[in-house]
């Protein structure tokens, strides 16, 4: 048995240990890979009636993929132009979401990590609760105010500021808003718990030997809130990339996300093996893009766990 | 001393809401002094400190750096370096980006910053450590780097916030001297804060003894040890045995006490209170151990004190005697070991003699808890 295992097993007791691991085996292994593996394995079979499946055609095969990259076998184009497009604009707009939120949030979780006191917890509160509500009425709250008709074209036309409504849904304005908000607590989180615990002493340390205040943020705190950091753009590309609601609330007619093609051939087309290859490409491409972006900013695996 | 910059501090009060953290403190360090603020826990000596490098702006009355009054003036504007109680060396950088930190914020460049680390390195003597984190350094290389890092930045005025707390011991003795020393070679004023008076005596030029935000005395170590202002000082800085009483006679600068447990005593009234004590005062009369002498049986006097021994401890130097003397009270004596013949005296009676010089009398205040 290794080290760590037996360790684990003085420190909880063998019932206990067994209890825990049973656990974290089912969610991993039950909850997670099973499904994931099934998944795989539909998007490489050809989508058949349910008699046929089993049957002489249902054979491994790279249709669905090619689907993606080609379009329908004459279709008239050479390349699947409408589908990838919405991929590459979905995983750009995830990147924009991504460092959008950052800068929004770095200062928030800046604050709120290198000061204490009631106002601190009063302001953590309050960022909190707005999540009790669910992310349906949270994007519907968002198209009341960006709406044709909402709260702030009524109040920037009825000032006379503008002159006619300004359509922040055609604009996409309502869906970055929605999928910024969406993932706030993500990314203040982890940044918040790093930077809670860098020693005040530091910054004033920098201070006192004449550094200006963004060279601060530049070279002590941003590099010690690096894991924070990385971590909260993490689940916020990852979650941006792949979500749904917020596109299909706040969307507007012409700008499909990824992730309702996918739904499409879920739901409407009934096209599970369409679907699942597509989700694959999808988990597959922004896995290999926060790699890659971790070893570009030289962040280590264990960094993002923290 | 060297031209260097001095420091005031005028009539500085600092408050925290309602309470007092340093009241009314009136200093003048000199140029190029090695300058300790010495002072119990709370007292005050980091909130004066962070006043003068700037991260607090007094409640009233203000601080001359060099004589320019520094209201206004950011802690990265002023010129003080100070190095922090737990040093606050930036973690993620190597050692020689530590130490010329503030040459990166000045725009020089990574060969001009790579010499001058190598020479401060060799300086600190530690040489050829500069590619290493400060976390692979042990406790007293970090002490220097944070103390090179400071004096990169070419200060007036160097503040040291305890920095040698968190040293064993025999690292913290060994780096008074090596302080000391770099103060001497780079000539530039220290002002450093300890609760050590060990510290504060082996290093400093002149001391400033804090209680409860105020100060009560500032000299150099040897007045501050002989001829202390206040009971507080008298008690703080050194063992020193207290006798209270009242002062039934005053004959010059000398008294005569009345004591509550050991008759009648003469003593010197500390330069400060001269001429501002009288007949009926209370009063604290401070004896050093070393400066007590066992007298010839029999001998009574006004500077001679019974006491009956408790026990006896060799410590090497000196030979400890702790006595009870009349109503119990507790009166420590060493006497300085150069290889005589010392008897036991335990369980007898002894008698205690001392020179009136030794013997300073202040105004009953406030003792130093123990
Ligand atoms: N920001 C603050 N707000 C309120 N009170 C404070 C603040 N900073 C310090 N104090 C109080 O002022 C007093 C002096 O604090 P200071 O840190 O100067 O003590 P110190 O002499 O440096 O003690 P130590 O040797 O323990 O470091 C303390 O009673 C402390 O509680
Ligand atoms: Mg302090």
């Amino acid at each position: 048995m290794p080290q760590f295992l037996k360790e684990f097993f003085n420190r909880n007791g063998t019932g206990m240990g067994l209890a825990i691991l049973g656990l974290v085996l089912f969610w991993t292994i039950g909850l997670i890979i099973l499904p994931q593996l099934s998944m795989l394995d539909f998007s490489f079979r050809p989508n058949l009636p349910p008699p046929e499946i089993g049957g002489p055609k249902d054979v491994y095969t790279l249709e669905n993929y090619k689907y993606l990259i080609y379009g329908p076998e004459g279709g008239g184009q050479d390349y699947n132009v409408v589908d990838l497009k919405v991929f590459f604009r979905t995983l750009l707009a995830a990147v924009c979401v991504t460092i959008f939120n950052l800068i929004l949030c770095y200062p928030i979780a800046y604050y709120l990590g290198q000061n204490k006191g009631n106002h601190i917890r009063i302001f953590a509160i309050m960022l909190i609760i707005p999540y009790w509500i669910n992310e349906i009425l949270r994007a519907f709250a968002l198209r009341i105010i960006f709406g044709e008709t909402g709260v702030l074209n009524t109040l920037f036309v009825g000032l006379g500021i503008w002159d006619t409504p300004f359509d922040f849904i055609r604009n996409d304005i309502a869906l970055y808003a929605g999928l910024g908000y969406a993932y706030i607590l993500l990314m203040i989180f982890p940044m918040y718990n790093v930077i809670e615990s860098l020693d005040k002493n530091q910054i004033e340390a920098a201070r006192d030997l004449g550094a200006p205040w963004w060279r601060i943020h530049w070279r002590v705190v941003i590099p010690y809130a690096k894991p924070g950091i990385s971590s909260g753009c993490t689940m916020v590309f990852m979650l941006s990339a792949g979500a749904l609601a917020a596109p299909q609330i706040l969307g507007g007619p012409s700008s499909l996300w990824f992730t309702q093609l996918i739904y499409q051939q879920f739901n409407d087309n009934n096209d599970w093996p369409q679907g699942a290859a597509y989700a694959i490409v999808l988990l597959v491409t922004c896995i290999l893009f926060v790699l890659a972006m971790m070893r570009l900013f030289k962040v280590n695996m264990g960094d993002i766990g923290k | 001393m060297s031209a260097g910059v001095g420091v005031d501090l005028e009539s500085l009060w600092i408050r925290f809401g309602d309470f007092v953290a340093v009241r009314d403190a009136n200093v003048n360090i000199n140029g190029g002094d090695f300058f300790s603020f010495l002072g119990p826990s709370g007292c005050g000596k980091t909130t004066i400190l962070r006043a003068v490098s700037g991260f607090l702006e007094p409640s009233e009355g203000n601080v001359l750096i060099g004589g320019n009054n520094m209201k206004g003036i950011g802690p990265n504007k002023r010129p003080t370096a100070l190095i922090f109680q737990n040093l606050a060396l930036f973690p993620l950088m190597k050692v020689w980006e530590n130490i010329t930190f503030s040459m990166e914020i000045k725009g020089a460049s990574a060969a001009e910053r790579r010499k001058r680390a190598d020479e401060l390195l060799d300086m600190i003597a530690l040489p050829g450590q500069g590619d290493k984190l400060p976390s692979e350094l042990s406790g007293g290389q970090r002490q220097r780097v944070a103390i090179a890092r400071a004096l990169c930045a070419e200060p007036d005025v160097l503040l040291l916030d305890e920095p040698l707390s968190a040293l064993d011991l025999k690292l913290r003795q060994h780096m008074r001297t090596e302080l000391r020393e770099i103060q001497q070679r780079v000539g530039i004023t220290f002002i450093y804060i300890t609760h050590d008076q060990g510290e504060a005596l082996t290093m400093s030029d002149n001391i400033a003894v804090m209680r409860a935000g105020v100060i009560d005395q500032i000299a150099d170590g040897k007045t501050i040890y002989n001829d202390p202002n206040t009971a507080f000082a008298a008690s703080f800085v050194g063992e020193n045995n207290v006798f209270r009483g009242k002062i039934k006679q005053v004959m010059g600068n000398e008294a005569l006490i009345a004591t509550n447990r050991s008759g009648e005593l003469v003593a010197r009234i500390s330069t400060a209170n001269q001429g501002k004590m009288k007949e009926g005062d209370d009063a604290m009369m401070f004896v050093r151990p070393e400066a007590f002498a066992i007298a010839p049986d029999g001998a009574t006097g006004d500077h001679f004190v019974t006491a009956r021994v408790n026990h006896e401890e060799f410590e090497g130097n000196v030979f400890n005697i702790f006595t009870e003397g009349e109503g119990g009270k507790e009166i420590k004596v060493s006497i300085p070991n150069h290889g005589q013949s010392f008897e036991d005296h335990t369980g007898q009676n002894i008698t205690l003699e001392y020179e009136t010089r030794n013997a300073v009398l202040v105004p009953a205040g406030e003792l130093a808890a123990e």
